[in-house]
């Protein structure tokens, strides 16, 4: 599903060139949550940015349900973005003007139209959120919000999820409940690629990594 | 849900920003409208202006003309063609035409249709001893008038005789008991009163008007005339030395006498009335003009300054609209939206600020043009206010309005399309 081959990608700030990852390899297939653990700055969210076509790697290769994203053009990248990937992040940045329905069925603006508001509306039902679906961000709790953010990941059924800390904002709760909703997700053949720096997510992955200063090993 | 209705959520969401770019388009339309519309009170004013002038004019020279009218009615012909060899010292001391002329010369004259003269008598007249009445009176014979080619002919002032039959002056037909229907003879020919004249005062008085072809016989000119008379008009324009020229280019063995009288003084008048009254329109339009010029020459310099500022202002909100967005944009691009929908939420949203400003500035523009109209012109007509909604102003206001919003937008949509959604989520994470 995910293949990451040799992968670097540094970055140049004032204070010196900073390599984020280095020769980083792995792979997440059918039915895989994958977690990645390293502490703050470890090239966590560069490695997931990187995996989801958002952000070119200095070398190596990518690639996602076997295309290769920065093979593609711009539109073509968030073609297949929209077709098969699906973000969670810890911050959710869910649309503040919209609300719960309408940031679930966003990724539907860029494809999968067709059925969408079905499909959110089976993913609020889900995820408890059906009374919900009228309200704005504003409006929602924190473990609400990052659901919310879930259901739109998974929105036009994607076949990766790429998670960014998603359960770093929440009580203990709500973060089991979202992990539960991913391991779900693996188990119906989907892949999950999560990041944390929290341990104990680490139990509910299939496989786990451990990322630092840019280099992946297995733990 | 539609990229258009993330648009119009967004715009209820940050309503200040879209409020000011709004208003900030429905001033410059405003200022835009609000001038023409004063331009065009200011036409609509200037022709209602032009056009009661013009009327009172007409009305004016319509009285001196009705006027001289009636004088030309009532002093009979004011011009005298007579033989060219005709010596007019003669001609004043006996009181008529001693040479004569041949008679197809009326022919030719009206055979020019001139616009200028009226009314053609062809005559013979000599003073004559009456031998049956011993008296002397003056033998006129006529045919009655001639008609102009290509004119539609007058009412003649004086009635053709038939043969056989007179028209006898006052003091005659008063002297002698003289009456339509009695029987005279003149020079051995039998007549019969046809009609007495009124009393003139002149010697028409003393006057027998009988059929041209009998007077010739009875004076033995047959195929002559003494004179033709006739009348100039001169509601026709024209000077009397141009007419003068005319007659004598057609007839070259003629000369011309003008007979001056009330008439050429009241026409005199009309025309130097008519030239004040046109000196005046064209005083009054180069005060209007000159009070238009200022006008444009003020909102050729703040129409383009309010349209300038207002675009940089919707150009700066909508900058201050992408920054605001960023992590919107970042998440949008994140979960599929490709460059060019994001760049299309900015463009449509700037066609609706375009459109909205563009529909109140009108109304605003018109509202404040009539204000300053009543202001400057005083109280318009209903139906010249009618000429101030006018579409040809709000079509091309509705297009170019949006489309201004948009040029203003381009850059700060393309901007946001730009942005790199991994920078803005590597900043958020």
């Amino acid at each position: 599903m995910l293949a990451v081959r040799n992968v670097s990608k540094s970055y140049t700030r004032p204070d010196g060139e900073v390599h984020a990852l280095r020769d980083v390899s792995l792979e997440v297939g059918p039915g895989e949550l994958v977690v990645v653990r390293g502490p703050s700055g470890s090239g966590k969210t560069t490695l997931l940015l990187a995996c989801g076509g958002l952000l070119r790697p200095d070398g190596g290769q990518i690639t996602v349900c076997g295309e290769s994203p920065y093979a593609l053009g711009p539109d073509a990248r968030a073609a297949l973005r929209s077709r098969t990937v699906g973000f969670v992040f810890q911050q959710f940045h869910l649309v503040p003007y919209l609300n719960v329905l309408e940031n679930v069925l966003a990724p539907a603006l860029g494809g999968r139209a067709a059925g969408a508001v079905a499909r959110a509306s089976d993913l609020l039902e889900r995820f408890g959120l059906t009374g919900r679906r009228d309200h704005l961000p504003g409006e929602l709790s924190t473990g609400e919000r990052q659901r919310t953010a879930l259901a739109r990941a998974m929105v036009n059924r994607p076949k990766l999820l790429l998670a960014d800390e998603p359960t770093g904002n929440l009580d203990e709760d709500n973060g089991r409940a979202v992990l539960d909703a991913m391991t779900e997700f693996a188990d119906q053949g989907g892949a999950v690629l999560l990041v944390t720096h929290e341990p104990a997510v680490a139990e509910t992955a299939t496989r786990a990594l451990w990322l630092d200063a840019g280099h992946l090993r297995g733990t | 849900m539609s990229l258009w209705r993330l648009v119009l959520k967004e715009i209820r969401h940050r309503r200040l920003n879209f409020a000011l770019g709004v208003l900030s388009v429905t001033v410059a339309v405003g200022v835009l409208v609000a001038h023409v519309v004063l331009l065009r009170a200011h036409d609509v004013r200037t022709e209602e202006i032009l056009r009661r002038k013009q009327s009172d004019a007409d009305a004016r020279l319509a009285t001196l003309e009705d006027d001289y009218r009636k004088y030309m009615k009532e002093l009979g012909y004011n011009l005298l063609i007579l033989p060219k060899e005709q010596d007019l010292a003669e001609f004043w001391d006996k009181g008529y035409a001693t040479r004569t002329m041949p008679e197809e010369n009326v022919r030719k004259l009206s055979d020019t249709g001139t616009q200028a003269m009226r009314h053609l008598l062809p005559i013979v007249q000599q003073r004559v001893l009456w031998p049956e009445q011993k008296r002397r009176i003056i033998l006129i014979g006529t045919r009655g008038e001639v008609p102009i080619k290509h004119r539609t002919p007058k009412e003649p002032m004086l009635l053709a005789v038939p043969p056989a039959e007179a028209v006898v002056g006052h003091r005659l037909a008063s002297d002698l008991g003289l009456e339509r229907g009695s029987p005279i003879t003149l020079l051995g020919r039998k007549l019969v009163v046809a009609s007495c004249r009124p009393e003139r005062g002149t010697a028409e008085d003393i006057t027998i008007w009988i059929d041209l072809a009998t007077a010739q016989q009875l004076l033995g000119m047959e195929g002559r005339l003494n004179a033709i008379e006739a009348l100039k008009c001169y509601c026709a324009g024209g000077g009397i030395e141009d007419l003068r020229q005319d007659i004598v280019a057609t007839l070259p063995d003629t000369r011309v006498v003008i007979r001056e009288n009330r008439v050429t003084v009241r026409a005199r008048a009309r025309e130097r009335a008519k030239a004040e009254h046109q000196e005046a329109m064209a005083a009054e339009k180069a005060h209007r003009e000159s009070l238009r010029q200022a006008r444009e020459s003020f909102a050729a310099v703040v129409v383009p300054l309010t349209v300038t500022g207002a675009a940089v202002w919707v150009g700066l909100l909508a900058l201050a609209n992408v920054r605001e967005r960023r992590n919107e944009i970042g998440i949008l691009r994140a979960v599929g939206l490709r460059a060019a929908q994001v760049f299309s939420v900015f463009v449509s949203r700037a066609l609706l600020m375009g459109l909205m400003g563009a529909v109140l500035g009108y109304i605003t523009g018109l509202a404040m043009g009539i204000a300053a109209a009543r202001a400057t012109e005083g109280a318009l007509s209903a139906g010249s206010l009618g000429h101030l909604f006018a579409a040809g102003v709000f079509i091309p206001v509705l297009v170019a309005s949006p489309a201004l919003c948009v040029l203003a937008t381009w850059a700060p949509a393309v901007v946001a399309a730009r942005q790199d959604p991994a920078v803005i989520l590597r900043e958020g994470s």
